[in-house]
């Protein structure tokens, strides 16, 4: 039963993908959609089991790789962590096929689309349900190559292919840095299987080595390698540039790859290695800093921008920030709990704003909508519910999340942990004005669309609310039903038992009331803060833009991460490359080498040809002057 | 001894392409030609897999051996294999029928004597693979020449002599240092015999300038860095036939020479020139990766993405532990395959508008789409993602590499990301875009006979991709033993 979580969505994408032609639209897109929910239904059972019976579990497939003293093999791994992935991962996505069918309606590649979501879903399954970085590796690639694929899902658009392959290069940079820490991991225990290598850690505690000419201690370079690859894949700062412009691939893709599923494997990374990052402190700072960096970065970014569908982008950014400072401080399991909650109210407003886009053909500007809340009521209302959640709007899911990511933050009693939190609460405040902001400007104030009228906008069809009514329920209700279970301490002994680890126990205690009331009450605040300033008074919001236009820039241009790189490596690689192959292939080594060589040859061979004239006289002249040459060298002699 | 098997797959294609001699070939019965090289190579192929069937895995010493006076007391016909070099017959064997197939358009005048010469060819690489004789080595390893220089001098494109010569002078260059040191090791040892020699040894004074000249051969003809320059001007003129059988084939060639020769042979030598080896291969795969990415012609991008890809070979060679061997040996089986298919798929849009640059195409996946869906399975195979023949690979290679020498692990590491970037992009300006050129929309999809060929070569790239153990188990044992020997030799010294 647990392999067929597994093999269905794979089935079901070999369907479409190969048979689609043949089954026809309807049945491609019924028949993904049925494989990937069974394969939901049936993670719903495996969870259960772990949770009420301490179902664990360990299957093994088949071998894979057996080379020497490297053993690999295909495996499911079971336990209370990959299950919450599995139900997360299999839930989002079979509610994505089913909007899908929707959403895809005008499309004329359905079944390729099909094949590609549950592809995606196969892999992703790989990855969370492996026993060995290498397979980890394996799902790691190939939800990268789903990614790219669906990114670039519209072939005919130029930028769409840009950001496909942007993505999967950026990811590549992530993923070199994962790739060298399985390397240092085979390295130092001669084997890749999480247990193994989890029970041989305490060992090499302070074993230092030489990288590069930097004296470093063995386990905080494993962290560190292992945290590039997680922040490539979790678009943490410095590696997220690609995620704003996947943006391009269809909503659905969005929603299901780029918020709830594939974008937290870098977290889910973090913690599955809790038994290696619990021993390095220096790898859990830089988590931390790394996290409320991007946390506060992409909430300031998303405060300008005019994409619909970037401003969750950036959305999604920040509070991967939150997941990864929340594992920093040590605090794991409030990681997946945010990772839990956040996949519901995160692909409940995607794909409430791809039901916008939809019901604006294909607008994705918001100072391009505004005052159809009439007509879009249940979209309407159910963004609403995903925004409440998103910015952690008391008693619901966000709230219990976010807020004990602050509080644990505070509570870990660590420089880091303090900034952490500080900066956890800002962002809060950020995340909530820009998410406000976000529905003012599409729902409120006055029409501003000119290319259709305001009649012509209508409501999604049933298919596509549903799903968004169903996730609804989940952003509404998972953070407090699911409380106790994740972060309760009844939860870390009955449920994580052995999938996390912590080397010292959390903290009990209690932040002040003070400090627990502030971000409910800034969150509460800045509801009518943003209806004053993006509905009631529009021109005080123009003020403050113009008399901070460097930083509006600043911020509209996304901190000017992607022309910096463009230069700093995109152009000098290419010129680097032109360079290597007109000067030193063609120039240097073809004409030293082999042209130089067959040119001189011919030289020598004009010249030589120029002796045989043909001339008698020259001929006897020549035989003259040897003749005497010869005789002057005998008498000399 | 019953059947001399080793002796039979090298004769029997020579014997087809004595038939096709006296073959004339008219346009009417130029299929008839056609079918009588594919049924001799068919049944070499079917040969070889019986050969792997029958093939003992659990031992590293030479199986099917055949030794027969040739010279006396100078040179013996000596052929055999072990783990090493089984599989190079099998690939070998593989893509000869597949190139076969594929001569249909590209190959218009003397068809006959293109399939003779392809035939040739294949007896001399599988004889290059099992002869266990120095002599007899060298003799099929430059005899490969030949045919290939034949193939691109007639059948090539318009700088086919240029190209021709620049392949025949670099190759040759090495070959002949390659000479003298074997006859130097005749005068050392008193025999060219490779199984006695691997017992005797040869004396670590004389092992270096030995080295040297086995390496400047197989160097040229891996190719690395930075002897590499002859392979994109051959591979651009060659018929794609002809660049299948180069890339596919005659590149192996040199791989198994190293693991053959230069570490079996001299390991004290090798021990020394590791760090130029790794140096070189480091070198190859970051540089010819950045050209590759700056390439307007599709088969030239391909050609330098090879020797990116040899690059990985001859590193995880050198690191000579268990992962790097096998990772190289499987490897260059993945490229065989992968670079075979990439060189067809370039020549399946070339038969059709009779252009290989990259500007020409863009926005032809809806017109051809079975086309578009191969060729993106051996992009992603050359990108090296996990669950491809590529992956397993490269994988093992850095894993080794790793082991060995932080700093090479690390920069190799970076190939894999531009290796991405250039294949991805190639991809897209092919496959991808809008539709400009209006001339391509009378393209046509895949005929049977190119979706077979291709279809057989996916096939394999992903299902050693998924399950490499019939490939590592064996390659295993050999290697195993040869890193005992070599070990235990640089321990006695």
């Amino acid at each position: 039963m647990e392999i067929s979580i597994i093999a269905l969505p794979l089935i079901a994408s070999i369907i479409s993908g190969f048979f689609g032609k043949f089954i026809g639209d309807r049945n491609s897109e019924i028949v993904t959609s049925l494989l990937v929910s069974i394969s939901a239904i049936l993670s719903v059972i495996v969870f259960y089991e772990v949770i009420f019976n301490q179902y664990e579990e360990n299957i093994i497939i088949a071998k894979w790789i057996n080379s020497g003293s490297l053993e690999v093999n295909w495996t499911m791994k079971i336990d209370a962590l990959s299950a919450v992935m599995l139900v997360v991962v299999t839930f989002i996505s079979a509610l994505v096929h089913i909007y899908s069918i929707g959403y895809m309606s005008h499309d004329p590649h359905k079944p390729r689309f099909m094949a590609y979501l549950s592809l995606f879903t196969f892999a992703m399954l790989m990855l969370v349900t492996a026993d060995n970085f290498i397979q980890l590796f394996f799902g790691w690639e190939g939800v990268g190559l789903c990614s790219y694929f669906l990114i670039g899902f519209w072939f005919k658009k130029e930028t769409a292919n840009a950001a496909a392959i942007k993505a999967f290069v950026v990811n590549r940079v992530g993923d070199f840095g994962f790739a060298l820490g399985i390397f240092l991991i085979f390295y130092l225990f001669g084997t890749v299987n999480y247990v193994e290598v989890f029970d041989q850690i305490p060992t090499v505690v302070n074993e230092k080595l030489n990288f590069l000419g930097i004296e470093i201690k063995a386990i905080d370079l494993i962290c560190i390698l292992l945290f590039i690859g997680a922040m490539g894949k979790s678009a943490q700062i410095f590696l997220h540039t690609w995620l704003p412009d996947a943006m391009e691939g269809p909503t659905p893709v969005s929603a299901l790859i780029h918020a709830a599923t594939m974008v937290t494997a870098g977290v889910f990374l973090v913690v599955r290695c809790s038994p290696i990052y619990e021993y390095s402190e220096l790898a859990l700072n830089l988590v931390t800093i790394v996290g409320m960096s991007t946390a506060f970065f992409a909430a300031s970014v998303a405060l300008v921008q005019t994409d619909i569908k970037k401003i969750i982008a950036y959305s999604t950014c920040s509070q991967l920030g939150y997941m990864f400072f929340a594992a920093g401080v040590g605090a794991y399991n409030v990681a997946m709990f945010h990772l839990f909650t956040h996949a519901f109210f995160k692909a409940l407003l995607f794909l409430g704003s791809g039901s916008v886009i939809h019901a604006f053909k294909d607008e994705q500007n918001i100072n391009n909508m505004g005052g159809v809340w009439k007509k879009l009521p249940y979209t309407y209302a159910l963004m609403i519910v995903g925004t409440l959640a998103l910015t952690g709007f008391p008693l619901l899911s966000g709230f219990y999340s976010k807020d004990a990511i602050i509080e644990f933050a505070y509570l870990s009693g660590t420089t880091s942990g303090y900034y952490a939190a500080g900066i956890g609460i800002i962002t809060a405040f950020l995340t909530s004005i820009y998410s406000w902001r976000l529905i003012f400007k599409t729902f409120h104030g006055p029409y501003n669309n000119k290319e259709i009228r305001i009649d012509e906008t209508h409501e999604s069809p049933l298919v596509m609310l549903i799903p968004l009514l169903i996730l609804s329920i989940g952003a509404i209700f998972a953070g407090f039903i699911f409380k106790e279970l994740f972060i309760g301490s009844e939860g870390i002994n009955n449920f994580w038992r052995e999938s996390i680890f912590f080397l010292e126990p959390l903290s009990t205690d209690h932040p002040p009331l003070w400090f627990l009331t502030l971000t409910p009450t800034l969150v509460t605040l800045s509801i009518p803060l943003a209806y004053y300033l993006f509905v009631k008074d529009k021109n005080f919001s123009a003020q403050i833009v113009n008399i901070n236009k460097p930083l509006y820039e600043f911020l509209f241009n996304k901190w000017y991460f992607d022309e910096i790189y463009d230069t700093l490596f995109v152009k000098s690689s290419k010129k680097f490359g032109l360079f290597l192959w007109k000067f030193l292939d063609v120039k240097v080594i073809d004409g030293f080498g082999p042209d130089g060589i067959s040119g001189l040859i011919q030289k020598f061979s004009i010249k030589a040809k120029k002796f045989q004239s043909g001339y008698i006289y020259q001929y006897a002249f020549i035989m003259l002057l040897g003749f005497s040459a010869f005789l002057t060298f005998l008498i000399v002699k | 001894m019953d059947l001399p098997i080793l002796s039979s797959l090298i004769l029997l294609p020579s014997i087809g392409a004595f038939f096709l001699f006296f073959t004339r070939s008219k346009s009417e019965n130029k299929i008839t030609v056609k079918y009588v090289a594919l049924f001799t190579s068919l049944v070499n192929f079917f040969l070889s897999i019986y050969l792997w069937v029958l093939f003992d895995q659990t031992t590293s010493a030479f199986q099917f051996v055949e030794d027969r006076i040739w010279i006396e007391g100078l040179i013996n016909y000596k052929v055999g294999v072990d783990g090493i070099s089984i599989l190079f017959i099998i690939l070998t064997t593989f893509i000869t029928p597949l190139c076969i197939i594929s001569v249909n358009n590209s190959v218009t005048k003397r068809l006959n004597e293109f399939l003779i010469a392809i035939l040739v060819m294949e007896s001399f690489m599988i004889g290059v693979f099992c002869s266990l004789d120095l002599v007899v080595f060298y003799l099929f390893f430059e005899a490969g020449l030949i045919p290939m220089f034949l193939i691109i001098g007639i059948w090539g494109g318009s700088r086919r002599v240029y190209s021709a010569f620049k392949f025949f002078l670099f190759t040759l260059l090495g070959s002949v240092l390659m000479l003298v040191a074997i006859i130097s090791i005749y005068w050392i040892t008193g025999t060219t015999d490779v199984v006695q020699l691997y017992e005797l040894g040869i004396d670590t004074k004389y092992q270096n300038l030995l080295w040297l000249a086995f390496f400047s051969s197989f160097a040229v003809k891996t190719p690395m860095w930075p002897v590499h320059t002859w392979l994109p001007d051959a591979h651009v003129e060659a018929p794609t036939a002809g660049s299948v059988l180069l890339a596919a084939i005659l590149l192996k060639m040199a791989g198994y020479g190293f693991i053959r020769f230069s570490l079996g042979l001299f390991p004290s030598a090798s021990e020394i020139f590791t760090p130029l080896i790794y140096t070189l291969s480091v070198i190859a795969i970051i540089f010819t990766s950045l050209i590759a990415l700056m390439q307007e012609d599709m088969k030239k991008l391909i050609a330098y993405s090879s020797v990116a890809h040899m690059g990985f070979v001859t590193l995880g060679i050198f690191t000579i532990q268990q992962q790097g061997i096998e990772g190289s040996i499987i490897q260059m089986i993945s490229h065989g395959l992968v670079s075979a298919a990439l060189f067809l798929c370039v020549g399946v849009v070339y038969d059709r508008m009779h252009s290989r640059l990259i500007t020409t195409y863009g926005g032809i996946v809806t017109i051809i789409p079975k086309y578009s869906v191969l060729f993106m399975v051996f992009t992603l195979a050359a990108l090296g993602l996990p669950g491809t023949s590529g992956f397993v690979g490269e994988f093992l290679i850095l894993m080794a590499a790793f082991k060995d020498n932080f700093l090479v692990a690390v920069l190799a590491s970076l190939g894999v990301i531009i290796g991405a970037a250039y294949m991805l992009w190639l991809y897209k300006r092919v496959i991808f875009g809008k539709l400009i050129n209006s001339e391509l929309k009378k393209m046509i999809d895949l005929n049977k006979s190119e979706v077979f060929t291709l279809t057989c070569l996916a096939i394999p790239t992903l299902y050693f991709g998924f399950y490499p153990e019939p490939l590592i188990n064996t390659i295993e044992v050999s290697i195993n033993d040869l890193i005992d020997t070599y070990n235990y030799s640089l321990a006695s010294k």
